[in-house]
């Protein structure tokens, strides 16, 4: 089974890619727009198909595989099923951190300081979150320590917003809580996917000793895992992939809770195998989703989130459900 | 901004019953002119703040809200800055003893009420879709002032002048884009406007009436000669990124002329003249291109 998942995976995460390229409010004919894509200075059509449809696409793909990605490796750090970046804050303060950016100005003035900002506030999120729940810490103390985070990080983004000179601004609290891919551009693409793509990297790299990990911290160590090292890795990787997908795409929940723990079971709960997997599964959801928006209601700026949390709030009431019994 | 934006069907429905409210309640009032004219008017909404600037008599007017003084909003900052700014909250207004209170219809509904209660006088007036209620919108307010001839004479002269600026002839594909996507379709003033100045709406065409998201896909199949895209504000914002977005760009640079719709859009002054003057300016521009 785990080696046909990632033929399968990897083959709907294309299906969804290509889907989210032909599918649009401007009904275009399938040839016409699949050429346009690889054409040069051209009509309307290849505006559209290389302007508007594929970095909202390669956002898809990009922001998905983040959080996937994320969700991953930050449950195979803390051992414990409830970690998720939406869930724990992470998200949020990297919301605030892109907020602080674009309001304050700095984000005109040096463009990098956009996922830079955000890159920072997911990176004291995870820190605090690390630190707080800590790796003996049981879901209590984690959702707890989630709860704090992600409440005051979102109360400080609605005051900056609320506080901005700009009447939209305040009306775009929803946007960095519940994330949206309508109307991204390739800049927004070449300034998040290196951040996402190195975040992404590192992440990945954690594989080996996350595996180590899952026989316990002494077993570990004694396999010659560096936990300080596996640690700030996982702090870099989860900042640099959420962060800049929270810069440019808003914070979307739930997909790294409920994809990690759909493929877990096929991977046979190895990390090393679930972090790619996660990624390609993160990217096929986050694909399906901003498709559905586009179906379901065209003409407005559904968010994603919404979809998402339609999802992965009954998954998430589900996984309480079976921890009762542990935690009691 | 609520105020730039244009109303959905549903909204126009009320209008037009409003406005027909507001014009039975005029007709005795301009027979029989028993009461002395208001000395105390307080305008809490930037419409009738410009047209009670334009109309009242020296002295008449106290206190405009504090979009008058917003200069993406209000066409007449400068004559602003002579009057006491307000925020529309019942008690500050209430706490000028005004004797007339100049509302629009959609001006919180809780404020009129608790000023009607308290039992000063407030007139509402609906936002105006198409240039005919900009005229109405004049003479309501002329004759809450009880500046009746003042009004007339701004009608007289309004209508001599959009008489004198319409452009006929082939009409040319325009599209009016505004932060999200938002745009004006048929029904609306803008539409209006585009119509008199030789354009078509490419959004009523679309199948858009009253205001509404116009995706910028099918902004750029559309491909329009003249596009108007709104002032940004200070600060920055989602909404508006989309005015900068690329494909837009390359959209206004096919297009043979773009600009930008300011505060002589919002409201319907005399001011409005400007931005029909404007359109006009750059159809004929763009005929003498062809």
């Amino acid at each position: 089974m785990t080696r046909a998942l990632f033929p399968v995976l990897a083959a709907l995460v294309a299906v969804l890619f290509f889907a989210s390229l032909l599918i649009g409010p401007a009904a275009l004919g399938l040839g016409e727009s699949l050429s346009a894509l690889f054409r040069g200075e051209g009509g309307p059509v290849v505006l559209v198909m290389q302007e508007i449809r594929l970095p909202r696409a390669v956002l898809g793909l990009l922001v998905g595989a983040a959080l996937g990605l994320s969700g991953a490796a930050m449950q195979g750090f803390l051992r414990n099923p409830l970690a998720e970046p939406g869930l724990v804050g992470v998200s949020s303060t990297a919301a605030l951190g892109a907020v602080l950016a674009l309001q304050s100005g700095v984000a005109a003035a040096f463009a990098l300081a956009l996922p830079l900002a955000a890159l920072a506030g997911a990176g004291v999120s995870v820190l605090l979150i690390l630190l707080l729940a800590g790796r003996r810490g049981g879901a209590l103390s984690l959702i707890l320590a989630g709860i704090a985070i992600s409440a005051l990080a979102g109360a400080l983004t609605s005051l900056v917003l609320n506080l901005s000179p700009n009447p939209f601004a305040a009306m775009e609290i929803v946007y960095w809580m519940m994330g949206s891919l309508a109307d991204r551009s390739m800049e927004h693409v070449w300034l998040a996917a290196p951040f996402m793509v190195l975040g992404m990297a590192v992440l990945l790299a954690t594989a080996r000793n996350l595996d180590a990990l899952t026989l316990g911290e002494d077993a570990a160590q004694s396999l010659g895992v560096d936990l300080n090292r596996l640690r700030l890795m996982v702090i870099l990787g989860t900042a640099a992939a959420v962060g800049a997908s929270v810069a440019v795409a808003g914070a979307v929940g739930f997909v790294g809770l409920v994809i990690p723990h759909l493929l877990r079971p096929l991977v046979g709960g190895r990390p090393s195998l679930l972090l790619p997997a996660s990624a390609l599964g993160g990217a096929a959801m986050l694909l399906a989703a901003d498709i559905a928006v586009r179906v379901i209601a065209p003409d407005q700026d559904l968010k994603l989130g919404v979809l998402t949390a339609l999802v992965g709030a009954p998954f998430f009431l589900h996984l309480i459900w079976r921890l009762r019994g542990v935690e009691a | 901004m609520s105020v730039s934006v244009p109303s959905s069907d549903l909204i126009r429905a009320a209008v037009l019953v409003l406005w027909a409210g507001a014009a039975m309640a005029d007709g005795p009032a301009s027979d029989v002119p028993a009461q002395a004219p208001p000395s105390r008017v307080v305008s809490i909404n930037l419409c009738t703040d410009q047209l009670a600037m334009l109309l009242a008599a020296p002295g008449q007017l106290i206190s405009v809200s504090h979009l008058a003084s917003d200069p993406l909003s209000s066409s007449m900052v400068e004559q602003a800055a002579g009057y006491v700014q307000n925020r529309g909250g019942a008690e500050q207004v209430y706490l000028m003893h005004p004797d007339l209170v100049l509302a629009g219809t959609y001006t919180a509904t809780a404020t009129v009420e608790l000023l009607t209660g308290l039992g000063v006088k407030v007139v509402q007036v609906p936002p105006a879709d198409t240039l005919a209620q900009v005229v109405g919108q004049m003479r309501v307010v002329g004759s809450a002032l009880g500046r009746d001839a003042e009004a007339e004479a701004m009608v007289t002269r309004f209508q001599s002048d959009l008489a004198a600026l319409a452009v006929p002839g082939d009409k040319a594909p325009a599209a009016m884009y505004y932060p999200n996507g938002y745009t004006a379709g048929a029904g609306t003033l803008s539409d209006e406007i585009l119509t008199l100045t030789g354009f078509h709406n490419v959004a009523g065409e679309a199948g858009l009436t009253g205001g509404g998201i116009l995706p910028l896909e099918r902004l750029v199949m559309a491909a329009p000669k003249m596009i108007v895209t709104s002032t940004p504000y200070p600060g920055q914002s989602r909404s508006e990124e989309i005015l900068t977005h690329p494909a837009l760009r390359a959209v206004r640079d096919k297009a043979a002329r773009a600009r930008m719709s300011d505060a002589d859009w919002v409201c319907g002054t005399p001011y409005l003249l400007n931005a029909v003057r404007g359109m006009a300016d750059a159809r004929r521009a763009l005929e003498a291109a062809e």
